[in-house]
Parts: C-alpha cells; sequence; structure tokens
C-alpha cells in the first residue's frame, strides 16, 4: 500500500544512489551504474503502487503536509501529493529514465568518467521525481532549480570541451531568466494567498477559497491570478524551451545523447508543461471573469502556436541530427503549451506521455547511430545505416511515424490529434489551429528529410561506411521504447478516453474514434502530404556525396540559409542583450576607473599637497628633535612591516593562531 | 550529552576541517572553500543557539543564517575574481606564489 506519506521514498531511493555514485572511484563502475539503475528500478515499482493507490480515488488528491520551518507567525508547510497527474508522470519518468539508463550502460562504456555520468544521472532522477510530487510550490520550485543544475552538469559533462562548456552556460542562464518569474510569482502567490501549498483539505492555493480570492481584478483590471499565471508561466517558458528563451535547448545536445534523450527530451523539458498542468485551476481562474482584458491561458496558447511553428521551420534546415531533434522537442513542446492555454491540460499532458516516449526513442536511436557511425552526427556524412543497422533502422522509424502522426497506429497520432481538436474548439481565435497545422506537414517533412538522409542512399563518409548494429545493451532499450511509442496511444483514444477520465476524475464517455473527423481527415491529409514531399525531394533521388547542396538550399537559398542560422536567434541576443551587458560593463568600468578613480586621485593629491606644505613647514622650523623619534618609529614600522609577508598563508595561519590564542583565553576564562 | 552540545561538536569538527583546509591547501580554490566551510560552522552555530536558545519562537536564528549565507555568497563571487585575477597574473592559481600582495 503506497499511501502519500511514503512518497518521499521515489525520489530518496536515486538521491541515494547519486550519493553512491559520488563517492565511488573512478573503477567502481559496476557499483555506481548497478545502484541507479536498481534505484530507479526500484522507484518505478513504487510508482506503479502510487498510481494503483491514484486510480481508485481518480478525483482526490491525496496529500501529506508537514511544517518546514516556522518564520514568524506563519509556518512554511511543503508536502507530498499523490494524484494520477503525479502518479502517471512518476511511473513515465521512471521507465524511460530505466531504459536511458540501461542505454547508457552500453553508450558510455569507454567514458572514463562513467561513475560521475551515473550519479549525475540519479541526482537528476532524484530532483525531477521530487518536483513531480511536490505539493507545494516552494518544494516544487527547490526541485525545479535542482533539475537545472543537473542540467547544467551533463550538458558540460564534457566540459573539456568548449563547446560544451558553453553550452552548459547558455542554458544555464537562460532558464535563470525565466525562473526569476517564476520566483517573484511564487513570492506575490504567498502574498496574496497566504500559502503555497497546492492542496491543504480546502486551504490550499489551488483550491476554491483561495482561487476566489485570487481571482478578484487588481490594477488595470487584470486579475491577481492573471499576473502570478504569467509570471509562473515565464518559468515553464525558460525551462520548456518556449519562444522567446528557445535558444539554449538545442544547444544542449552537447551533451551525451542519453542526456539529451532523458533530460531534453522526455522529462525535464516537460517539467514546464507539467508545471503548468499543475496550477490549471490557479492559470484558469481568471476565465470566468467578465471584461478582464487579458487571460493569463491566451498568452499560453499564442506562445505554445508560435514555438510550435517556429520550431518546425526551423528544424527543416538543420544537419545536425541531433537538433534536427532538438528543434523538433521545442516545437512538440509547443504544441503541449498551446493545447494546455486552449484549455485542454489533459491533451497536453497525454502528448508529453507519447512524446516522452517516442522522442526518447529518437534521441536514443540518434545515440546508437552516431556511437556506431564514431559520433560523427552530420546527415549529410552519414547515409545507407538502413542495411546495416536494422534494429536501429526500425526502431527509429517507429519513432518518426509516432513523431509525425502517421495515423491510427501510432501513439503520437492520437495525442496530435487531441491537441488540434482542442484548438479547434479554442472560441478565443482559430489562429492557433492553423499554427498547429502548418506544424504537422513540416515535423512530417522534416521527419522525412531525416530518415531519408541518416538511413538512405550510399554512405558518404568513412565511419559510416563501417558503422554496424550495436550490442543488445542499446538495442533492447529501443525496442522496448518502440513498444511504447505504439502502445501507449490506445490509452487515450476518443473510442477509450482511460486517460482523461482518470486524470480529470470525472467519466468522459466515449465517442466515435472519428468524431470531428473533417479536422482528423485533414490533418490526416496534411501528414501525407508532408511525407510525400519529404520523401519526394530527398528519398526518390538520395544524396549521394557529403558536399551536395541541400535541394532545398539550391531552390531557396535564402530562406533555407536564414533557418539553417536557427532564425538569427542567438545574433539577435548577441546584438541586443548581449551589447547592452557589454555596454553597462564598459559604462560601470569607466565610472570606476576615472570618475570614482579620479576622485580618490584628486584626495590623493590634495593629502600629498598637504604634506609638502607640511615638510617645508617642519624643514623650516622645528626639526632635529624629532628626527631621533621619528628614526625609533621607523625601525617599528620597519618590524611590523616583516609580518606583512604579502603571502595568504602566512595571513592564515596567524588568524589561526590567533583563533586558538583566543580560544583558549576564553577556556581560561571559563574555568575560573 | 544535549543537542547543543551535539550540534557545537559537530560545527566545531566543521569549522577544524575548514580551517586545515584552508591551511594546507595551495591551490586558491580550496582555500576558499575552507574558508566556506569555516563561515557554514558558523551558520551552524547561530542555528544551534538559536533553536535550543530560550525563544525559538521568532526566526531570529534563521533570518541571520540567511543574511549570512548571501553576504557568503557575494563574498564567493568576489573570491572567485580574485582567483581570476591571480590567474591573469601567474598563469597559475598556487596561493604560496601570490607573493606580491602587498602595495
Amino acid at each position: 500500500m503506497m499511501s502519500p506519506q511514503y512518497l518521499w521514498l521515489i525520489p530518496a531511493l536515486p538521491a541515494a544512489a547519486a550519493a553512491i555514485g559520488a563517492v565511488a572511484p573512478r573503477r567502481g563502475r559496476a557499483l555506481a551504474a548497478g545502484s541507479a539503475i536498481a534505484a530507479l528500478a526500484a522507484a518505478f515499482i513504487l510508482s506503479c503502487a502510487a498510481l494503483r493507490v491514484a486510480l481508485a480515488t481518480p478525483a482526490e488528491h491525496l496529500v501529506h503536509n508537514f511544517a518546514w520551518f516556522d518564520l514568524g507567525d506563519g509556518v512554511v508547510a511543503v508536502g507530498w501529493l499523490l494524484d494520477p497527474l503525479a502518479a502517471l508522470m512518476c511511473v513515465m519518468v521512471t521507465a524511460v529514465g530505466a531504459l536511458i539508463f540501461i542505454f547508457s550502460l552500453g553508450y558510455m562504456r569507454e567514458d572514463e568518467n562513467f561513475t560521475r555520468f551515473f550519479c549525475f544521472m540519479s541526482l537528476f532522477a532524484a530532483a525531477m521525481l521530487g518536483l513531480l510530487i511536490a505539493n507545494s510550490l516552494l518544494l516544487l520550485f527547490v526541485c525545479w532549480e535542482l533539475v537545472g543544475l543537473a542540467s547544467y552538469l551533463l550538458i558540460g559533462f564534457w566540459f573539456h570541451r568548449p563547446e560544451a562548456a558553453a553550452a552548459a552556460k547558455k542554458a544555464f542562464i537562460t532558464t535563470r531568466i525565466g525562473d526569476l518569474g517564476l520566483l517573484l510569482g511564487m513570492v506575490w502567490l504567498y502574498h496574496a494567498g497566504g500559502t503555497l501549498l497546492f492542496y491543504d483539505h480546502g486551504n490550499g492555493c489551488l483550491e476554491t477559497a483561495a482561487l476566489a480570492r485570487l481571482a478578484a481584478p487588481a490594477a488595470g483590471g487584470l486579475a491577481v491570478s492573471t499576473a502570478i499565471g504569467l509570471l509562473i508561466f515565464c518559468g515553464a517558458i525558460g525551462k520548456s524551451g518556449q519562444f522567446p528563451l528557445h535558444v539554449w535547448l538545442p544547444d544542449a545536445m552537447e551533451g551525451p545523447s542519453p542526456v539529451s534523450a532523458l533530460i531534453h527530451a522526455a522529462t525535464m523539458v516537460a517539467a514546464g508543461v507539467f508545471l503548468i498542468a499543475r496550477v490549471y485551476p490557479l492559470m484558469s481562474a481568471d476565465q470566468a471573469l467578465a471584461g478582464v482584458p487579458l487571460h493569463a491561458l491566451t498568452v499560453v496558447a499564442f506562445i505554445g502556436a508560435i514555438t510550435a511553428l517556429m520550431g518546425a521551420c526551423i528544424a527543416v534546415a538543420q544537419n545536425d541530427i541531433k537538433r534536427v531533434l532538438a528543434f523538433s522537442t521545442v516545437s512538440q513542446l509547443g504544441y503541449m503549451m498551446l493545447a494546455l492555454g486552449v484549455g485542454s491540460w489533459v491533451a497536453a499532458i497525454f502528448h508529453l506521455l507519447t512524446h516522452a516516449f517516442f522522442k526518447a526513442l529518437l534521441f536514443l536511436g540518434a545515440g546508437s547511430v552516431i556511437h556506431a557511425a564514431h559520433h560523427e552526427q552530420d546527415i549529410r556524412r552519414l547515409g545507407g545505416l538502413a542495411p546495416r543497422m536494422r534494429i536501429t533502422f526500425a526502431t527509429f522509424a517507429v519513432g518518426m511515424m509516432a513523431l509525425a502522426g502517421m495515423p491510427f497506429l501510432f501513439s503520437g497520432f492520437w495525442s496530435k490529434e487531441a491537441i488540434l481538436h482542442a484548438a479547434g474548439a479554442w472560441p478565443v481565435s482559430l489562429l492557433p489551429l492553423g499554427f498547429g497545422l502548418a506544424g504537422v506537414v513540416l515535423t512530417a517533412f522534416y521527419m522525412t528529410r531525416l530518415v531519408a538522409e541518416v538511413f538512405f542512399g550510399p554512405a558518404r563518409s568513412e565511419p559510416a561506411g563501417h558503422a554496424r548494429e550495436n550490442s543488445a545493451l542499446m538495442t533492447a532499450p529501443l525496442l522496448m521504447l518502440a513498444v511504447g511509442a505504439v502502445g501507449l496511444g490506445f490509452i487515450g483514444t476518443p473510442a477509450w478516453p482511460w486517460l482523461q477520465s482518470k486524470l480529470t476524475g470525472e467519466a468522459i464517455p466515449a465517442r466515435s474514434l472519428f468524431e470531428g473527423g473533417g479536422l482528423m481527415a485533414l490533418s490526416i491529409g496534411l501528414v501525407f502530404i508532408g511525407l510525400g514531399a519529404g520523401w519526394a525531394i530527398y528519398g526518390r533521388r538520395a544524396r549521394t556525396e557529403a558536399a551536395a547542396l541541400d535541394p532545398l538550399a539550391a531552390r531557396a537559398p535564402v530562406i533555407f540559409n536564414f533557418l539553417g542560422a536557427r532564425m538569427k536567434f542567438d545574433e539577435l541576443y548577441a546584438g541586443t542583450v548581449g551589447r547592452l551587458a557589454r555596454w553597462a560593463g564598459t559604462l560601470a568600468v569607466g565610472l570606476d576607473r576615472w570618475v570614482w578613480g579620479g576622485m580618490v586621485l584628486l584626495l590623493a593629491k590634495f593629502g600629498e599637497l598637504v604634506g609638502v606644505a607640511d615638510r617645508e613647514a617642519d624643514e623650516a622650523g622645528l626639526n632635529a628633535g624629532f628626527n631621533a623619534v621619528s628614526e625609533k618609529l621607523r625601525d617599528a614600522g620597519r618590524a611590523y612591516a616583516r609580518a606583512q609577508t604579502g603571502r595568504a598563508h602566512g595571513y592564515l595561519r596567524a588568524l589561526a593562531v590567533a583563533f586558538v590564542v583566543l580560544a583558549l583565553l576564553i577556556i581560561a576564562e571559563g574555568g575560573r | 550529552m544535549s543537542p547543543l552540545q551535539i550540534c557545537l561538536l559537530l560545527s566545531s569538527g566543521l569549522f577544524c576541517v575548514g580551517l586545515a583546509g584552508a591551511l594546507s591547501r595551495s591551490n586558491s580554490i580550496l582555500v576558499l572553500l575552507g574558508v566556506e566551510l569555516m563561515l557554514n560552522a558558523a551558520n551552524l552555530n547561530f542555528i544551534a543557539f538559536w533553536r535550543f536558545g530560550p525563544a525559538p519562537e521568532a526566526a531570529t536564528g534563521i533570518v541571520f543564517v540567511i543574511f549570512s549565507i548571501a553576504v557568503a555568497a557575494a563574498e564567493a563571487a568576489v573570491g572567485l575574481a580574485l582567483v581570476i585575477a591571480i590567474y591573469r597574473h601567474q598563469k597559475n592559481i598556487r596561493l604560496q606564489e601570490a607573493t606580491r600582495l602587498k602595495g
């Protein structure tokens, strides 16, 4: 029986494994990897038990709260929360995580920092699971920062490569901008609502009483909950790689492939979506208010729609296998935000779960390709891998079909349909639906391009020609994820809305599979247009040599190069924010050097002047008698000056001796 | 032994570890680490004396420690900037070679 007070065990197990990995010696590879995988497997079993408990009463939020510390009159409470959302996410994270850990055994085999890798991965798993079960925005925020730290450590895992170190820094700083918003929102929420607990038997900030207070109109006609919701959404923008803070996510691919699969595709980047789904009652509290100029969810929907289309556009023109997948992740996260914004958080979570499986599958497949081709990541220099890597090809193709939304059999189709139908029913605007449908064509197109370039045609470089299938340690997780990528779609189809009814806690009647058939037919048509165009351009006449120009680049070089340079976002930020920061720095240095420094110099000159005048007066008048005294003083000064050696260690030692003498004096004082 | 004494023993142990580290290391980053350890020993004392002291209701100890941690963060930033400055001058960060600190 898994009642909420034992929920802490789920993150505690990987945390313990991280501790073991941290102290394990470098050759203790079996110990570090074994404890990490065993801990995550155990956490998976516990999560399944928790899911069973949660599903028994899907409409209820089982909580276990306790006081963390007292602050003045208030008590800062934290706690664990068990509901179908948290439990499903825990099961997904532990299942995908365990498979990726097993894959890493093979992928990281030759790395000499094997134990460090598993230590960081376990740390990440612990923080992520903590984030999922948190029943307080404060605890969630703590874990949120911890996953950010783990992400930083793992992006920069190969820190001896300057690009990896820079990418880690970029990820950390960019997400920090969003986190500032989240922090402000949290403080405001505490100020306005008086508690940060989500559910607390009627007193939590997501329960009716608090929401009624928070939805009251404030300055400018905006509701307080709108402002708080938008600030919290800033955190989600940063973490989930939404426009305009998406720039860190593609660079994060400098980390090892399993890291990209676990953190930057399946779990951590989805934390923003999870956060918004978790605080959904707060985000939607202003919906009922009439005459409010702006609803928080409207912003969410438009940001998501823009991100979905923009990510898909840029992915078309990338040449690095992992960068294509990274921009595809940005785009898919946009779809999830879009679903949240148009009011269907259930569809967002459905897509989150299916996306976690098929995107982890695609990244591990890319890792398998990269491993076999001796770290060749440029799709122009790969090619012809289908006959040589049959399992990787087959599973990658399954992932690609799921991502492209191949009808009926693949999970991505059902979750994407759910999102598009929700967008179609949005009363505010149909623009997000249009963006979403355009993204569907592009998604099918760039995935076809990726598969055609990597797996078909002749091998276009030495390593690609020698590539052969990896060991079972790496292919077995691929096969299992492929099963998930196909099968997971069936828990949320319109004919059997199990997931929807469990997440909302209401019975949702089964509908015909083909309800809203017009939109479904349209999106199926768009998928096939994308697939067909991709195959016509890249598949039919496969690239024969690495240096050949991309067919699209030949036709529309300006657009292709603009997209290939990621719409110049990095240059834009370097030209605006970066230049502003450098300008401020120059200003500060100038102030320091010329204004303040000038004043100090002026003072010094004045002092010198006084001194000179003084000396003149002295030498002319009463001198001789003082000479002897000053000679003595100078000697004493010299003696003291010897103590000032300029060696920091000497000072420290003197401090230590003084400290001991002081301690002895105090002890002697006390003894009397 | 009362809990206060255990806390104080722990913090004095932490302090000694920090002091030993600061005195015996030549790498200036490790010296900084030692200094931070000593600082945290002091913070632990704040918490211990507050928690087991006469008025644990008011959150004075915690507030003091939060301030102290904030100051320590600023101090660490300054310290690391100094380390970088030293590195630029002598191309390493060995503290006993940084002998040109006096004016």
